[in-house]
């Protein structure tokens, strides 16, 4: 019965679209685990967040594949592993898998062709180690959150022993359109991704583990349910179809019923959530001792001719995958890495695959938001849109005026930059773009602020030096004329004695 | 005798908000503050003289005198523009600011001979070298401020735009379509 | 290799309406109260509504060209047509001619294109016209003609028409034209002529007036087929159903409690719905995007107003109908709403503080 109380209470998911899925095409093939090795392979130093890894290898060097290339520099950062074997020929700057296509530090490996592993004996039962010992193992085969956060995973297992954690949320949303390797994954490997979250639970040394997949996955979640019968203490359930259900804390909203304080973290609220990607890659590495060096791939899009899910090495150029997929030349109109909501628009195919590309996009011109900018009408779809509660269309308008503080106050910081105020526009405002405007402007700001207080301290360094040498060559000049004075008058007293 | 009546009314009325408003002049007045070391606070205080004064204390002193636009200090940008404004209490459309490209001096290792030179006139210690040696610009502490060209006898330092890097690059503003009010 | 250069950020993916859809749905949705309009009203409410949305057009094309702005997209884009829309269905299906080009003319160039063109106005353009008409030209905005639907015995044919809608209140005497008042008007007068309830109305048949067999505006007559086109629009999306329900309940139960309370005096809530631009009002021209709240919190306290508003004017103002009045006040009321009415950001509580950390508190506690 329809009651007055919840009429009043919240729901509880807020905002969100529907957005069409697109996934029919990919979601119902097996990986693709017979992509031809490269010739090059290209890994970025930094495919994560926080610090760039250190190179530990030298041009020439002959390297296995799952060798250390180059390790985690400091507390937030991963190291970085060869994905097959081969020769190291450069270790430089290459374009970046970034809208920018700017350079990055990246290792540049010429493959044999003969993808031989590095010995590394297996681990006969992981839950013996210590829990510390498991996310140490997790840090050193550089996993990071596969979901497209590419956070290191090793620091949250961490946070996860040393907070109260009571609940392992495991991400099965992918909520994006076209996306399905999460899905694939769950349906083909459910028996590896539910050990890793054994894994997990065990290095976190906590309780339950939930698995919220979207509904829309009815196969992935009956295989994942299957896997996890064994263990009471893996729940696996399904969560309603609205991007963005994978939002980490709309999940945490939806299943714990929590909500996560502004500015703080998941664990907070005594959650830790990771993406079942994630999980898969961390039962590989704790118990068959493998590094992070390959990863699903959506590839699909209007103008890819047979999109499918593809198990790809680390730094394959996309432009490879392409080859393989077969694309449309002309009918790609933008290639975008991630999802169609909040992924990167990349300006060319010569980028390499990291960490955390769970897809790779060729949209056609039908496909993509194209139509021409009109004046905003006010008619709030945005508002209705956004899952954090915001009011985009009143934030743009802020920020189209330089009033950046302004658009702060409305709650720029706790925009989420989903895109789903983007893409319910009627009159097809760039929203988000303004956003990521803002914050980049701001942040800009920020640190030329900083830069003015450097210099001013620098500043005042010099000046104090300055004064010093001062000081000290009148001091010495002083003392020069005392002597010379001295001189003078010993003279003219010995003078006067002789 | 209306009219006796609005006179008096009117009158008593005025000389009542006449008093109020002397007594709110008296009590509430605005203490006239030291803006000048305020504003110079917030200068960069590298006395570069982009602004035309001959550096950041006569800077400060022109925009308390309301002689100079809150938007005249270049290496400041919009940032301080709008700092200066908000301590002055004046509006500045910032939509006219446009940030100068911030440029950094760099040191052609061709042609360095070591001189010194510059680092002695560097505000900001940004150059570092040792005589006869090759020196370097700290392009992080470069002010722009152009010192260091002025004295190299050999044309080694020139200004640069700063590097794009993937960690200082930034979402440009949205471009406002056509036919597309701007209030 | 494709390379593409321009930056663009996501979502890469969109809904797909536009604008022009969103006006298109809404001039769908008004149509038929539109078609039953002309039909009771005949050719004359004909040639003013064609005149009215022709003009509309025409005024927005030439702000456009004014401000050097390129007005084809702007114009396509339907709005400039369906605000001369909503201003044709406010005006008597008589008026003269010029009434309908003022009226277009001060919707889009007073109510609209001065603050900067679409999505920039306070008030909503229709409304302000129908007032500035009604201040200005009382006599053309309150003659009614009696219902005679076109190719009947009374109608006045194409020709008659045309002498009707161009030579004004003189071209309507040369047609012998039927006039009288509307519900809420002859109320008024009744009343102020100490005549009271329930003989004011005794053969008034309020099923007509549902209906929109009654005199009245050339497209606000029938409250039913509103109300029909207003419940499409809300399951098409394209409205929500926070204002028309809130400002439709308010006038409900305001008129109810007091027609409760005396039965002779305040006219019954069926009356009050059935009749003026009420149903209009509260389907088409409050929840006008531009100018109601954006927040559903914001939209029942602005459907609420209305209401309240409507329903005082009619009962205590000096003007039988208050609708316009309500929704232009309630307009100004607008940016002080959606200033109050925020919604609650995620992870923060109403007044913008971060949530207290639940566990965190917990566990000292332990």
């Amino acid at each position: 019965m329809l009651s007055l109380s919840t009429l009043f209470k919240e729901p509880r998911i807020r905002g969100g679209v529907h957005a069409e899925a697109h996934k029919a095409s990919t979601s119902s093939q097996p990986i693709v685990i017979d992509l031809p090795l490269p010739k090059k392979l290209y890994i970025p130093l930094q495919q994560h967040v926080g610090k760039a890894a250190e190179p530990v290898v030298r041009v020439g060097d002959h390297v296995l594949k799952g060798q250390l290339l180059a390790h985690s520099q400091g507390m937030i950062s991963a190291p970085v592993h060869a994905s097959s074997s081969g020769v190291i020929i450069d270790i430089d700057d290459y374009p970046a898998p970034h809208p920018s296509a700017l350079p990055i530090r990246t290792v540049v490996l010429e493959t044999d062709g003969e993808d031989k592993w590095i010995s590394a004996p297996p681990v006969d039962d992981p839950f013996q180690l210590a829990p510390e010992e498991v996310s140490l193992r997790v840090g050193a085969a550089g996993i990071v959150g596969l979901g497209g956060a590419a956070f290191p995973s090793a620091v949250k297992l961490n946070l996860g022993r040393e907070n109260r954690i009571h609940t392992l949320l495991i991400n099965g949303g992918e909520c994006e359109p076209y996306l399905t390797c999460d899905d694939r994954l769950m349906q083909e490997r459910a028996a590896g991704i539910i050990d890793g979250i054994r894994l997990m639970l065990h290095g976190m040394e906590t309780g339950q583990a939930i698995v919220g997949i979207e509904d829309n996955k009815p196969e992935a979640y009956a295989a994942m349910r299957k896997a996890g019968l064994p263990y009471p203490f893996i729940k696996v359930e399904q969560v309603p179809t609205r991007y963005p259900m994978g939002w980490d804390r709309q999940l945490i909203r939806y299943l714990i019923g929590q909500e996560v304080p502004a500015g703080g973290r998941s664990a907070d609220v005594g959650v830790i959530m990771h993406n079942v990607g994630t999980a898969y890659a961390v039962h590989r590495a704790v118990r068959f001792n493998q590094p992070l060096v390959s990863r699903i791939v959506t590839v699909s899009g209007g103008a890819i001719a047979s999109p499918m899910n593809i198990e790809v090495p680390i730094g394959t150029l996309i432009s490879e995958l392409f080859a393989f997929c077969g694309v449309d030349q002309t009918a790609a109109k933008r290639i975008i890495m991630g999802g169609p909501m909040m992924g990167d628009a990349l300006p060319h195919s010569r980028l390499p695959i990291v960490k955390a590309s769970s897809g790779i996009l060729a949209l056609t011109q039908e496909e993509i938001r194209n139509k021409a900018q009109q004046p905003c009408i006010r008619c709030a779809q945005c508002v209705s849109a956004c899952p954090a509660g915001l009011l985009p269309l009143e934030m743009a308008n802020r920020i189209r005026n330089n009033q950046l503080d302004a658009a702060v106050d409305i709650g720029l910081k706790d925009c989420i930059s989903c895109g789903s105020c983007s893409y319910v526009c009627p009159s097809n405002i760039p929203l988000v773009q303004y956003f990521k405007y803002a914050s980049g402007e701001l942040a800009a700001r920020q640190q030329a602020q900083h830069k003015s207080e450097h210099t001013k301290r620098l500043m005042d360094e010099r000046n104090a030096r300055m004064d010093r040498i001062k000081k000290q060559q009148q001091e010495e000049e002083q003392a020069r004329l005392a002597a010379k004075a001295e001189r003078e008058r010993l003279q003219n007293e010995q003078g006067t004695l002789a | 005798m209306y009219i006796l009546t609005a006179i008096v009314s009117l009158t008593t009325l005025g000389l009542i908000l006449g008093f109020l408003l002397g007594i709110a002049a008296r009590y509430l007045k605005v203490e006239s503050n030291p803006i000048v070391d305020e504003l110079e606070a917030l200068m960069p205080g590298s006395q570069c003289g982009q602004c035309g004064y001959p550096g950041c204390r006569p800077a400060a002193e022109a925009l308390a005198a309301g002689e100079a636009p809150p938007t005249l200090c270049p290496p400041g940008g919009s940032s301080l523009a709008e700092q200066l404004a908000k301590l002055l209490g004046v509006e500045i459309d910032l939509n006219d600011v446009q940030d100068p490209e911030l440029l950094v001096a760099r040191v052609s290792e061709d042609t360095c001979i070591g001189c010194t030179r510059c680092f002695k006139v560097c505000p900001t210690d940004a150059i570092v070298g040792a005589p006869k040696q090759i020196h370097a610009v700290i392009s992080d502490a470069c002010i722009g401020c152009k010192k260091c060209i002025a004295v190299c006898p050999t044309e080694c330092l020139q200004m640069h735009p700063v590097e794009a890097t993937l960690r200082n690059w930034r979402w440009p503003k949205p471009a406002v379509a056509e036919g597309v009010a701007t209030c | 290799m494709i390379v593409h250069s321009k930056l663009s950020s996501g979502a890469h993916i969109g809904a797909n309406t536009t604008v022009q859809h969103i006006m298109r749905q809404v001039m769908l949705a008004i149509s038929p109260a539109t078609a039953f309009g002309l039909f009771c009203f005949g050719w004359p409410a004909l040639n003013l509504f064609i005149i009215t949305l022709l003009s509309a057009v025409l005024f927005e094309a030439f702000c456009l060209r004014l401000a050097g702005k390129v007005a084809r997209p702007v114009i396509m884009d339907g709005s400039a047509l369906l605000s001369g829309w909503l201003v044709a269905m406010t005006l008597p299906p008589w008026a003269p001619w010029w009434i309908g080009v003022a009226g277009a003319g001060i919707a889009i160039i007073l109510g609209k294109q001065v603050y900067g063109g679409l999505g920039q106005n306070l008030f909503n353009p229709a409304m302000l016209a129908r007032i500035a008409l009604l201040i200005s030209f009382p006599i053309e905005m309150t003659t009614w003609p009696n219902v005679a639907p076109v190719f009947s015995a009374h109608a006045p044919g194409l020709i008659e028409s045309w002498s009707i809608t161009f030579s004004g209140l003189g071209g309507m005497a040369s047609a012998d034209a039927m006039t009288g008042a509307t519900t809420l008007g002859y109320i008024k007068t009744e009343f102020s002529q100490q005549h009271w309830l329930p003989d004011i109305l005794a053969d008034h048949s309020i099923f007509l007036d549902f209906l929109g067999w009654t005199r009245g505006s050339l497209g606000e007559t029938s409250s039913l087929l509103l109300a029909a086109g207003g419940i499409w629009l809300i399951r098409q999306g394209v409205i929500k159903w926070h204002i028309p329900i809130s400002l439709l309940l308010t006038v409900t139960v305001l008129s109810g409690i007091f027609h409760l309370m005396d039965g002779q005096h305040y006219v019954s809530p069926l009356v009050h719905l059935s009749s003026g631009a009420l149903m209009c009002a509260a389907f088409f021209i409050a929840t006008d995007y531009v100018t109601s709240p954006n927040t559903p919190a914001g939209q029942l306290v602005f459907g609420a107003g209305c209401g309240l508003l409507i329903f005082v004017i009619r009962t205590w103002g000096n003007y039988p109908e208050g609708a316009g009045f309500a929704v232009l006040l309630m307009n100004a009321a607008t940016p002080l709403i959606d200033h109050y009415m925020r919604p609650r950001i995620y992870g923060r509580y109403r007044n913008g503080k971060p949530l207290a950390q639940k566990v965190a508190v917990q566990e000292h506690k332990q």
